[in-house]
């Protein structure tokens, strides 16, 4: 199947600062696809250059087998929703959602149709008349919703659509967009900073960091297989704890080591493999996260059932499997 | 329990008179009491000393509703109310969409447009004197470039109002620019961005999103532009002194001079508080009516 979106070679800078370089990407009909990162590393330009708003120094778009790399936004066929919303002020819930429509002189019949479908889908109904600002956070959110999906597009782009809502409506919306998307067979490419959001609803997780591709792969795939240490350092609550070969004589010198929390366990002293401090102990409900320090680790820590806090500042001994052990070299390549 | 309700309670009256009393003070002073006092002396006769000031009622209203002359200067105010305002901020608006959009030394338009403003009227009306003097002005000099005839602009009857005209729009749309301009740097960028994918012209968008955003800015300044049309006459003094014939008098100029040229004090107050009234009549249409349909953020 020709895949729907595909990027090729896409660079663009800004005064020699790099926004993004050298992106490759293909993206398949009705997937969802979650382009993550942490702040600054290109996610959200590369969304923007996707979507006809910054032009590319070098590279192409294609969208639909159609070359679109120099087209106009609007000849993409596409809709986006805003971190923002972008919603119209001083138009009300129905005017904002037809508003693209009746740009595009979509006959009036056939616009209030296709409204009122987008608002039951969203759970709009009843609210028509307000405005943007008579509504809740997650009331806009929808409007933002309801608006990309009412001309029907078949690939909508999210810039951190969730970023403005309390963690408990982030939840449910998550969900919602997740099953909207399903429903509806629309390709999502989705920008977010948080792994959580990435992990649970996307397909395929694009890793970025400085304009470049870190990892492309299913949320297992960069969760049990990185590609380098930053995937490794960045995927996952807590993430995989980096060692450096020197702390364990059983390795040859100049790997980094990788090793999950959920692969270490505390033995009594004097019988593991790294005698640690207890930095921290974080308790967060099912689990207890034990952070500890050991000279050449970052991150090393130990998951214990329940609440089981250990005073920082006492030792503990910690094993590991070697088969739990994911191998990097000097260069920080998955080996 | 209750006195200490009724001690915060107190308090907090006695902390809301202390804040309204400075403005109240000061509008009562500078504002309501001429007012009052003009309406009062606009009564009475003006006093000579063979024949001291007397109540007559209307009369000196009546008298100035007589007068040819007020009307010709009421007809010349509403024609120049007329073009300033909607050039004035016809032309604000263009400026403050063309400086706002992105281009190349964009400080530089905004700064060039602005200088109007800051010059004094006084400084501003000698300027176009050298524009508009016949023979030695500037327009002249270019007229004749192309063998037009020599013009004096604000010599004939046909033109003086005109030219008045003229100098107010280019003073005034600076100002209001500034206004526009800051108020189309609260629209935010993504409203536009929205727009473009869904394929929204230059054109529809300034209709549909920005022109009603900026609504309450465009009330505001019509409300400043209406106070100036009747306020600001001082380019008068230099330029015309209202004439000739009185085809370029304006209401306030007409005022002035009949308190000080002619010292006819009673008549003047007549018509400032005719003025007045009409200034209260509009102000309430554009805020009350206007308000209802606008979107204020």
């Amino acid at each position: 199947m020709q895949p729907h979106v595909e990027l090729t070679g896409i660079s663009k800078r800004w005064n020699d600062a790099i926004g993004v370089e050298g992106l490759n990407l293909s993206i398949d009909q009705g997937s969802f696809v979650a382009l993550l990162g942490p702040s600054g590393c290109g996610k959200s330009t590369s969304l923007r250059l996707l979507a006809g708003l910054e032009m590319p120094d070098e590279g192409s778009i294609i969208i639909n087998g159609r070359d679109v790399t120099t087209s106009a936004a609007s000849d993409r066929n596409l809709s986006m929703v805003f971190q923002s919303y972008a919603l119209f002020p001083h138009l009300s819930v129905e005017e904002n959602v037809v508003f693209g429509l009746k740009v595009r002189r979509v006959p009036k019949r056939e616009r209030m149709e296709k409204m009122a479908r987008a608002l039951t889908i969203t759970g709009l109904e009843g609210l028509e008349k307000r405005k943007p600002g008579e509504l809740s956070g997650g009331q806009r959110q929808r409007v933002a919703l309801a608006r990309a999906i009412v001309a029907g597009q078949k690939l909508c782009l999210m810039d951190e659509p969730l970023s403005n809502l309390d963690a408990k409506l982030r939840n449910s919306v998550r969900k919602d967009i997740k099953k909207l998307q399903r429903d509806l067979g629309i390709t999502v490419v989705y920008v977010t900073h948080d792994q959580t959001e990435a992990m649970s609803m996307a397909d395929k997780v694009v890793l970025m960091k400085d304009g470049r591709l870190q990892q492309v792969g299913s949320p297992n795939e960069l969760y049990s297989s990185p590609a380098n240490t930053f995937v490794a350092g960045f995927i996952g609550a807590p993430p995989m704890a980096l060692i450096e070969s020197e702390v364990l004589p059983e390795f040859e010198d100049g790997l980094t080591l990788g090793l999950r929390a959920e692969h270490v366990s505390i033995v009594p002293n004097d019988t593991g493999r790294l005698s640690c401090e207890v930095i921290e102990s974080e308790f967060v409900g099912a689990e207890t996260l034990i952070g500890l320090a050991h000279s050449g680790t970052v991150g090393v820590t130990v998951l214990q059932p329940g609440l089981s806090l250990i005073q920082p500042g006492e030792r503990v001994d910690i094993t590991f499997n070697d088969r739990d052990l994911h191998r990097f070299n000097q260069a920080g390549e998955r080996l | 329990m209750k006195s200490a309700s009724n001690l915060e309670q107190r308090r907090q009256s006695i902390y809301g008179w202390l804040m309204f009393a400075p403005a109240a003070v000061m509008l009562s002073v500078f504002a309501f009491y001429p007012t009052i006092a003009t309406f009062w002396s606009s009564l009475f006769s003006r006093g000579t000393r063979r024949r001291p000031s007397e109540f007559i009622g209307l009369e000196n209203y009546t008298d100035l509703f007589a007068d040819p002359t007020f009307w010709l200067v009421a007809k010349n105010n509403l024609l120049y109310a007329g073009v300033t305002i909607p050039a004035s901020i016809a032309i604000a608006l263009a400026m403050a969409l063309w400086a706002n959009s992105k281009i190349s030394a964009r400080s530089f338009v905004r700064t060039a447009y602005f200088t109007p403003t800051v010059l004094p009227m006084i400084a501003a009306a000698n300027l176009w004197l050298f524009f508009y003097t016949p023979g030695l002005g500037v327009l002249d000099k270019i007229g004749s470039l192309f063998g037009f005839e020599s013009v004096n602009w604000l010599g004939q009857p046909e033109t003086a109002l005109w030219a008045i005209v003229i100098v107010t729009i280019w003073k005034e749309a600076g100002f209001f620019m500034i206004f526009y301009l800051a108020a189309l740097q609260t629209i935010p960028e993504d409203l536009k961005e929205a727009a473009d994918i869904e394929g929204t012209s230059r054109f529809t968008y300034t209709r549909r999103i920005v022109l009603p955003l900026l609504m309450p800015t465009t009330i505001f300044i019509m409300v400043n532009a209406l106070i100036n049309s009747v306020k600001l006459i001082d380019h008068l003094f230099i330029l015309t002194k209202g004439g000739p014939s009185d085809a370029s008098k304006l209401l306030l100029y007409y005022i002035w001079e009949m308190a000080f040229a002619f010292f006819d004090a009673p008549h003047a107050a007549a018509l400032t508080i005719l003025v007045l009234a009409v200034l209260c009549v509009v102000a309430a249409v554009q805020f009350l009516y206007l308000d209802r349909r606008t979107h204020y953020q």
